[in-house]
């Protein structure tokens, strides 16, 4: 592919809209068609970012803005039901709903047996029905700020799949809930995008478990540019898993934004293992008395992989609590990058915020950066944070040694117990036991 | 390695000769003589900076401590040869006066793999996670702790005195022919201590030995050595039986370095 000039690229998506807009998504609600024109305003303007901005100084994404990726066609078909087992992690028969090229795909999907009132499904049937429809006007694209991402702006002005999950107030879902988007790659003549969306929203006092991830149907070039916006209600609790594994030459581009109220519980937790390109920022506002977040990350990458997760924490009300530990396990000529910011609003006293980045460098040609950047505008809190970039510890190596292991048995249970410091932390012992398995076969 | 030498009872395990080392170029060992046989406790003892936890880790096979001079056999091999995991599936164990933390490993997970690189070494099974809790349990009893230990991270976390204890459970669950204690007594309350060295005790059987490397006097009133061996400057200055420990509390450290200067 001959690289593009990052202008010409944009205007293309322009181009792409004006054609989405009047084809397959003429039907979507006035509102939607509002927001949607905003976006691809603001996409306009914004254009790509490059690595003089400060949030990109790390990450280049010039092969995504000089590359003319066309909208993925649908393609429902491109997966069968038996195909699926390798990239599910939630429980086997459980509940899933499964996205191809960032299309529902209901032949894949598995939603019976939940509790009255739960929505489980495509984004694009919710807008369409009556009271989803209106639930969805009333969360969607109200959080995640694709005003001051252009990421964002392009997958909010292409929105029109992705999933959508609602559990009314008091409701317990105890199996996880899984979704899964899955890319071909292959759509199209050339490399293809998918935007998908997606939206959860716990109602008061509700709890659930959602496993979301990505992974790719074939080793092609194509790109993932994801948004998905996390509502909790009044002491709602919800435990989140993002595993991102994408193809070897994919690219992935993401926001998770979660919208926290007043006494709940958020457990988010992100395992980054694939792509060539990846990007996710963490948007996550505490907005309300006594809401706790425990926001986990591990990235595991090995040859050219870049992963740059960027993550704000925002306690805008008093009595939060914040808990954040983010691992990344980097071999080869892999790069990592880590960018922390905590925000503390005026008037958010007592806030207790943890922050914690370590790095483990497995090559001399590894690379690893890592900024916290803490904001605090109110006086009595108490935030740390902690950032570590470094090889294998050599008197642990020898204690390990000391006690009759391998060399090379030491240093895999040193690197297996940077990775399971992460899985440690996650409630779910069902989800955890399989992505354990997961991490275990990325580092054998 | 094959054995040699007769199989009564109090054949030497451990045979020290003229032991010179290292450490970033400086000699700390400064040529150590020392002969310990099977079913016997000998007791290290000297001043800090005297070499004692050189001598333990130059056993082990510390990679940062040189050896310059002299030989260490082991059951009548060369153990200077050996790698630190080599001598570890041989029945040599050092406890670790400052022992490490491995995040994300439980002490289960970590125990287990130690007995099973062993295990291994010596052409027995495996074992699973589930016949290996059913033996670690009567070793939890040893050192008076629950099983909530295990699932903890290996030493992440833990209490000076819980990381020391946590060595005896691996020497307990281990069962080396040559267990060398490097200041295991140091930093421990009077009841951690009274647990270790009970530990110890009970361990004890004709057919291994223990090299107790301290500072001082008091856990040697729990654990009765037949010898005490006192080191100043990289030499064994004084040898005795467990009386001259006694010696050492009343009178210090001061009179040995005088009477080694008019020696």
């Amino acid at each position: 592919m001959t690289p593009l000039d990052a202008r010409d690229v944009k205007d293309c998506y322009v181009a792409d809209f004006r054609a989405f807009a009047e084809n397959g998504a003429g039907a979507a609600p006035a509102w939607l068609k509002e927001i949607r024109e905003g976006a691809l305003a603001r996409f306009a303007e914004l254009g790509f970012p490059t690595t003089k901005q400060e949030e990109w100084r790390f990450t280049s994404v010039a092969p995504v803005a000089e590359t003319r990726f066309a909208l993925a066609p649908p393609a429902p078909d491109a997966a069968r039901p038996e195909a699926l087992q390798p990239f599910l992690l939630g429980a086997v028969e459980g509940p899933r709903v499964v996205f191809v090229d960032g299309r529902y795909a209901p032949g894949l999907s598995a939603i019976a047996g939940l509790p009255r009132g739960v929505q489980v499904g495509g984004l694009s049937a919710a807008l369409r029905a009556g009271p989803s429809g209106e639930l969805a006007q009333r969360h969607l694209a109200r959080y995640a700020r694709w005003q001051h991402s252009a990421f964002a702006a392009l997958n909010t002005a292409f929105l029109a799949d992705g999933a959508f999950i609602y559990i009314p107030a008091d409701t317990l879902v105890e199996p996880p809930l899984e979704v899964l988007f899955l890319a071909t790659g292959h759509g199209g003549e050339g490399p293809t995008v998918s935007h998908p969306r997606s939206l959860i929203v716990l109602e008061r006092g509700a709890r659930a478990a959602v496993v979301e991830g990505y992974a790719a149907l074939a080793d092609e070039v194509y790109w993932t540019n994801a948004v998905t916006e996390i509502v909790l209600g009044e002491g709602a609790r919800a435990e989140h898993y993002r595993v991102q594994r994408e193809g070897g030459r994919a690219y992935h581009v993401a926001t998770t934004h979660s919208q926290q109220g007043r006494d709940s519980f958020l457990g988010l937790h992100v395992i980054t293992l694939g792509g060539s390109l990846a990007r996710h920022d963490l948007d996550t506002v505490l907005d309300g008395a006594g809401a706790e977040l425990v926001l986990n990350g591990l990235y595991l990458l090995a040859r050219t992989q870049h992963a740059d997760h960027h993550t704000v924490i925002e306690h805008a009300q008093p009595h939060c609590a914040s808990h954040e530990f983010f691992n990344g396990v980097l071999d080869e000529r892999a790069h990592g990058v880590f960018n922390g910011r905590i925000i503390v609003r005026p008037g958010a006293q007592r806030t207790d915020s943890k922050q914690t980045n370590n790095n483990l460098l497995l090559s001399p040609d590894a690379r690893a950066d890592s900024q916290p950047q803490l904001e605090i505008y109110a006086d009595d809190v108490k935030c740390t944070h902690g950032s570590t970039v470094g090889p294998l510890d050599q008197t642990a190596l020898y204690y390990l040694r000391s006690r009759g292991l391998s060399p090379e048995a030491a240093r895999s249970l040193l690197t297996y117990g940077f990775a399971a410091e992460i899985l440690g932390r996650m409630e779910r012992s069902d989800v955890r036991d399989r992505l354990d398995r997961m991490v275990r076969a990325r580092l054998a | 390695m094959t054995e040699h030498g007769n199989r009564d009872a109090g054949d030497v395990l451990l045979e020290v000769t003229n032991l010179h080392a290292a450490v970033e170029g400086k000699e700390i060992l400064k040529g150590i003589d020392l002969t310990v046989r099977s079913g016997e406790v000998h007791a290290i003892m000297g001043p800090n900076g005297s070499g004692k936890s050189t001598l333990a880790q130059a056993l082990g096979g510390h990679p940062a401590y040189t050896i310059t001079e002299g030989g260490v056999r082991y059951r009548g091999n060369d153990l200077l040869a050996l790698k630190p995991e080599e001598r570890a599936r041989e029945g040599v164990f050092v406890a670790f006066q400052y022992p490490v933390a491995i995040r994300g490993i439980t002490n289960a997970y970590f125990l287990r793999s130690a007995v099973n690189a062993i295990r291994s070494h010596r052409g027995e099974e495996q074992l699973g996670p589930v016949e290996f809790m059913d033996a670690l349990e009567e070793k939890l009893k040893v050192i008076g702790w629950d099983s909530s230990y295990l699932t903890r991270p290996v030493n992440d976390g833990f209490s000076g005195g819980e990381k020391k204890r946590n060595e005896i459970l691996q020497l307990a669950v281990l069962e080396p022919k040559l267990a060398i204690l490097d200041e295991t007594d140091s930093g421990l309350d009077i009841d951690a201590l009274k647990t270790v060295a009970h530990a110890v005790n009970s361990l004890r059987r004709p057919d291994n030995a223990t090299v107790l490397v301290t500072h001082y006097y008091r856990i040697l009133t729990h654990i009765t050595p037949d010898f005490v061996h006192v080191l100043s400057a990289g030499r064994i200055v004084k040898s005795g039986g467990k009386e001259l420990a006694l010696e050492l509390e009343e009178k210090g450290y001061d009179w040995l370095r005088d009477e080694a200067a008019v020696a």
